[in-house]
């Protein structure tokens, strides 16, 4: 299935460095790599490897020394910081380690976040906020606070808020790194439920074999460079 | 559409004690604003109540306050015959020749010294300021050595309640009454006939003349036309215009001493408002991260974090405010430097004042918020995110 159709995600030539100092510290070089619509594909690779940095850079909010990114037929690398930020809002869903919810507001407020930088008015924000919690299964909490609620939650709760614009991708930097086993397969499973039923691509950093074991496909990435498994 | 206000005003909330002690603080900036513009008030209101509009005050040229004035007797008697002048309902017009002079009297409390002024009236004189009542006892009969004391001057100083005698010009005077005068400055001076007084201060010419105008609107003609007559050396003030010049010295005075104590204040609200709003991005930079990876542009998270800094300073505005009501009720008695005569006056609140402290609360929380704010938008999302 994956084969068949036209990548989503089509990365040529990627390189960046980081400078400390007078010191360059190449972090990816040379990396070409396409994702299919639809695919679950997990970035494996020991620490400083450059999984996050490659994640960071499809998700448009760190920038390319070199190389192109194109995400849905639009070329990332070129915009400038306040376009990327409106792209951003339409195409990624953001799924965090620490699940990056704003602990003031409820988990309905949460998740209607993304909601606010679109044209839908009130009563159309609500009916997507209330179809998205009900899909991670938390429409009974939506007035709870991410303090109210335990890790498994927090985390279904920040999926909702990456798919309630239904963006083209979704990428996720450790989704189980703060959780139970059981929790974790939860997570897993919701995402798993996201790109089988609702046909999402995700793009997904992790250490844990388990959470890879669900992707369609491993990518490792050692020093900068890309094998396939 | 940006981030929430209620995001800003749930983070304040969040942080309840350090939201309080840094408002406390502007509070105490707000305070000091609000108490001395409601001092200025207060003595303007004060002065100006004491006048009515349809008054008109002659006085010698250049001279800023009745007590430095004189209008010679065959001036005044052309002055007195002049058309635009009302009449009352016992046809005699309403204009009277007064006296002022200034003499020291003691306080009750404290022995010390103060000047007070003693007018002498006319008959009519009273017909004039129909804020002058009789409170109690009678008025001085004419042509006798009695006087009648303003509220305050009866209550704050020696010799002048009902009963009691003053001497003055010398001659030993009788207080037979006591006057209230609301909030104006009569309440502060000691009234008594006027021919009996310039015989004992040896005063052979007028302070000031007042009168009533029949045509309020006549003043700008009647005012071109004494002042340019060659027999006279007069100038003509409505009562209120009068009063208030009287007042501009003092409140220029508490102006400038409430705009030095607010600035020198206001420099550690802001310095405070900054550092409580350093804090608060500190403690969210992941927040921020995030807001600006789900795509909330650079500006959005300026104006959140500039909400919550202008609503920091309007708290600490309505805390000032709330403790500067309670200056109303506090009486303050001091030297007016016009007249160099006791003056008692109040705190006074208006809606103008709780404008400007309320506004100037916000600019102190705005110029506070402002340094942080802009860190808080240029921060790097990667390196934010990353804060965790």
């Amino acid at each position: 299935m994956a084969e068949a159709s036209e990548p989503i995600v089509r990365i040529r030539n990627l390189s960046k460095a980081y400078r400390r100092g007078a010191q360059i510290i190449p972090v990816l070089t040379g990396i070409n790599f396409d994702i299919a619509r639809g695919e679950f594909v997990a970035l494996m690779g020991p620490s400083g490897s450059g999984k996050s940095t490659l994640l960071n850079l499809i998700a448009g909010i760190d920038s390319a020394d070199e190389g192109s990114i194109q995400v849905a037929d639009v070329e990332i690398t070129t915009l400038g910081e306040s376009d990327l930020a409106s792209w951003r809002a339409g195409s990624v869903g953001f799924i965090f380690q620490f699940y990056n919810l704003i602990p003031v507001l409820t988990a309905f407020e949460n998740v209607e976040l993304p909601l606010l930088l679109t044209h839908l008015n009130r009563r159309e924000r609500r009916e997507h906020v209330e179809a998205v919690l009900d899909v991670v299964g938390l429409a009974d909490r939506m007035d709870h606070y991410p303090s109210q609620l335990s890790g498994g939650q927090q985390q279904r709760v920040a999926i909702a808020r990456a798919i309630v614009t239904d963006p083209e991708i979704l990428v996720a930097d450790e989704p189980t790194g703060d959780l139970d086993r059981v929790s974790a397969e939860e997570i897993l499973q919701l995402m798993d439920r996201l790109v089988r039923e609702f046909g999402k691509t995700v793009v997904m950093v992790t250490h844990d074999p388990r959470a890879a074991e669900k992707a369609h496909i491993i990518r490792h990435l050692e020093k900068g460079e890309l094998s396939v498994t | 559409m940006g981030i929430p206000y209620s995001y800003s005003f749930r983070n304040l909330w969040t942080r309840r004690l350090t939201t309080v002690l840094t408002a406390s603080g502007m509070g105490l900036v707000v305070f000091v604003f609000a108490a001395t513009l409601m001092l200025t008030e207060g003595l303007q209101k004060t002065l100006v109540q004491t006048g009515s509009s349809d008054n008109v005050v002659l006085l010698r040229k250049s001279s800023n306050s009745e007590v430095q004035s004189a209008v010679e007797r065959d001036q005044a008697s052309l002055l007195e015959s002049q058309p635009e002048i009302a009449v009352g309902a016992d046809g005699e017009p309403l204009l009277a020749k007064e006296l002022v002079v200034l003499i020291n009297l003691k306080k009750r409390v404290g022995d010390k010294p103060s000047n007070v002024i003693i007018r002498g009236i006319d008959p009519a004189s009273l017909k004039l300021r129909p804020a002058v009542r009789l409170k109690e006892g009678r008025m001085p009969r004419p042509g006798s050595a009695e006087v009648v004391a303003g509220e305050s001057v009866a209550r704050r100083f020696k010799g002048c309640g009902l009963g009691e005698t003053l001497r003055f010009g010398m001659r030993d005077w009788r207080v037979v009454g006591v006057f209230d005068a609301g909030a104006t400055g009569f309440s502060s001076e000691i009234w008594g006939d006027r021919d009996q007084m310039m015989q004992a201060f040896r005063r052979p010419v007028y302070s000031s003349i007042i009168f009533r105008l029949r045509d309020t609107t006549a003043f700008d003609a009647y005012k071109a036309r004494i002042e340019s007559d060659p027999r006279l050396t007069v100038e003509a003030k409505r009562e209120t215009r009068y009063y208030l010049d009287q007042s501009e010295a003092m409140a220029k005075f508490l102006r400038i001493l409430g705009l030095v104590l607010t600035v020198v204040f206001s420099i550690g609200a802001v310095i405070g408002a900054t550092i409580t709003m350093y804090a608060a991005v500190a403690n969210r930079v992941t927040e921020i991260g995030t807001l600006r990876a789900l795509g909330f542009q650079r500006k959005s998270i300026l104006s959140a974090f500039i909400v919550e800094a202008l609503l920091l300073g309007l708290c600490g505005g309505v805390l000032g405010l709330f403790a500067a009501s309670f200056m109303q009720l506090i009486t303050i008695s001091t030297m007016n430097w016009a007249s160099f005569s006791e003056l008692a006056f109040s705190f006074t609140l208006n809606v103008s004042i709780v404008w400007k402290s309320l506004l100037f609360s916000a600019v102190m929380g705005l110029v506070g918020g402002v340094l942080p704010a802009f860190r808080a938008s240029r921060m790097k999302i990667v390196e934010a995110l990353r804060a965790t």
